[in-house]
């Protein structure tokens, strides 16, 4: 797929994403804006996904996902950005979108597997937990002998979490080398700054004292330095070392009132800021609204 | 009632540890996880036998878990191991999103369980955690009471698809359960019938509930023991059976009176069958240092203990 393509998928992911949370006026559009395009190539491009169809003509979900590349979202928060890249992707009817955090959805406000919505492999939203959930998958990945990578995205505020450092020291030492981790450095979290509210100081410092093989991104709403990036990552795997990609984006990418402040973690647009954002996110492609 | 006696005492971690060596060598699925308490947790044999099969997670509890959540994606059975106190309520969030409300097929499997830790403490003699545990959602409970059905226990543990809560303890304690016993979650197990009081007890208390029995019988009282080794889910329908018959009921646990076997057991009563209920059990209190049967007898959960409440219970009977 050319990047154009991934580029007018993001802008409908991200035009699904402030529709979502504009549907149900509630949820975290900012830093779903955010990861829209990192989302989109990894679903669309980079990783290896079972392309099989079931009979209703979505793709067919196995929770062991044996031969095929895995994603765990750690900071579950930005479900709205997950959901709409695996309803995009094929796994389930984009209509569902609409359910997002109403009654009776399979689309929760953080995702989770008790409803069974195909392409989640555990519950998120409690923040720490992921990357520990996906170094235990690639293990899994190791002892059956699938060459598969595992993909794990965190938030910077989630760097917090104590639990991140202790997966931090042990993905270098028990050598997790399928496994590729991206931590999305927006700088926001919900009390501001991350600077400010509890500054992570030096994160490529960090992780490679921890023993990680760091890389950056230097802007991760330029599809194209996304791709390159995922791409060098994945040269980088088997090597010994887990890879950490430190990745710079904005949050709220994409609707520029929703820009540069941490105000738009976790709050919804009202119906004349939707019909504002929606203005902003035009794509050049053939796909439309859910 | 039926007599039980005991040529050798074992600890049930022990139990525990000949139960993983088993699944080593049958079951290539299974994984071990271990949080710096391998010798603690007798898993020696199964870590030597399968090496590429164990995860040291070191002093890590809360990662632990989620390596565990991740390994069962891939189709892998972890067993978490490490003391009751840091598998439980220092990872319950850990547990409650990775594990229970992700349904995932780990069993988080803990030793040193209750006051019989002894020596070490307050800080490490958790008597929470079936309360936590039994109020998870998808989570199964389980506190075997010797060093046979422990092993059983994790046998079937391996079996059973979806989160295990299993809990044994660290002294050694008489062997009177059958060797090679099938075990079969959510079952009671009729240890010996009798008609006046029903004694239902779980993990080592199960052992004070027979020398509590014999005593009883002595002075003319017939009880009845009830060994409820999985807590949840709870085999209702043999604790019903029994109180009906006799009419009253002693609940007994080495864990606090809030939330554990007897509040279960309450709760069935309080819907189905309403009975004078006695609970042989921690109150409201933490633990201490000194030996194991220092502190059954200080906290109120020996035989002697057992027999009081039976008393009583009977008493209240109209």
């Amino acid at each position: 797929m050319q990047t154009q393509e991934l580029r007018d998928i993001a802008v409908q992911v991200r035009r699904d994403i402030v529709r979502m949370v504009h549907a149900c006026q509630s949820g975290h559009p900012g830093g779903s804006l955010g990861c829209a395009d990192l989302f989109v190539a990894l679903y669309f491009q980079q990783m290896k996904i079972n392309n099989r169809k079931g009979k209703d003509t979505y793709l067919s979900f196995n929770m062991d996902g044996k031969g095929e590349d895995l994603f765990f979202l750690s900071n579950g928060h930005i479900s709205p950005v997950f959901y709409s890249t695996l309803a995009r992707r094929g796994y389930f009817d984009v209509k569902e979108l609409a359910t997002f955090r109403k009654i009776d959805s399979r689309l929760q406000g953080h995702p989770t597997t008790h409803e069974h919505l195909p392409g989640i492999r555990v519950a998120s939203g409690s923040l720490g937990q992921g990357l520990s959930v996906a170094i235990g998958a690639a293990l899994a990945k190791r002892l059956n002998g699938d060459k598969n990578l595992v993909y794990c995205l965190m938030g910077d505020g989630e760097q917090q979490e104590g639990q991140v450092w202790e997966a931090a020291q042990a993905a270098p030492h028990h050598k997790v080398d399928n496994l590729i981790a991206v931590i999305d450095l927006n700088g926001q979290q919900i009390d501001g700054p991350t600077e400010k509210v509890m500054s992570n100081r030096d994160l490529k410092a960090k992780y490679k004292a921890f023993g990680w093989n760091v890389m950056e991104i230097k802007d991760g709403n330029d599809m194209e330095q996304v791709v390159a990036g995922l791409r060098k990552a994945k040269r980088l795997t088997g090597k010994g070392q887990p890879i950490m990609i430190l990745m710079k984006t904005e949050m709220g990418a994409g609707v520029d009132y929703m820009m540069g402040s941490h105000k738009w973690h976790g709050v919804a647009p009202n119906d004349e800021q939707l019909q504002k954002a929606l203005d902003q996110l035009v794509t050049t492609g053939t796909i439309g609204d859910y | 009632m039926t007599k039980y006696t005991f040529t050798e005492k074992k600890d049930t971690r022990s139990g525990f540890g000949a139960g993983m060596t088993e699944l080593g060598r049958t079951n290539p699925d299974v994984v071990t996880l271990c949080a710096d308490l391998v010798g603690s947790l007798k898993i020696d044999t199964f870590i030597k036998e399968n090496p590429e099969r164990f995860i040291q997670c070191g002093i890590a509890e809360a990662n632990m878990i989620g390596v565990a959540a991740g390994l069962t994606i891939g189709g892998k059975i972890p067993f978490a191991t490490t003391f009751a106190n840091f598998g439980s309520g220092r990872v319950y969030d850990q547990i409650r999103q990775s594990v229970a409300y992700s349904d995932k097929n780990v069993k988080i499997a803990v030793s040193h369980a209750g006051l019989t830790l002894g020596e070490d403490g307050a800080t490490h003699q958790i008597l929470e955690d079936l309360a936590m545990m039994r109020a998870m959602p998808n989570m199964t409970v389980i506190n075997p009471c010797d060093f046979n059905q422990t092993k059983a226990a994790t046998i079937a543990a391996a079996n059973w698809k979806g989160p295990i809560y299993l809990r044994f303890g660290r002294p050694v304690v008489p062997v009177f359960t059958a060797p090679d016993q099938v075990f079969e979650i959510g079952k009671a197990w009729m240890v010996s019938e009798g008609k006046d009081v029903t004694i239902v007890a779980t993990g080592h208390l199960v052992w004070e509930a027979i020398q509590a029995a014999e005593i009883l019988e002595a002075q003319g009282i017939s009880a009845e023991i009830l060994n409820i080794h999985t807590i949840k889910p709870l085999d209702e329908k043999a604790i019903l059976k029994s109180v009906r018959k006799t009419k009253c009921v002693v609940s007994c646990e080495e864990h606090q009176a809030n939330g554990g076997l007897g509040d279960a057991v309450a709760q069935t009563l309080a819907q189905n069958f309403l009975a004078p209920q006695e609970y042989v059990a921690v109150n409201n209190s933490f633990g201490e240092s000194g030996t194991p049967a220092q502190l059954m007898e200080k906290y109120g959960l020996s035989a002697k203990n057992i027999v009081e409440k039976a008393l009583k219970a009977i008493q209240r009977k109209q």
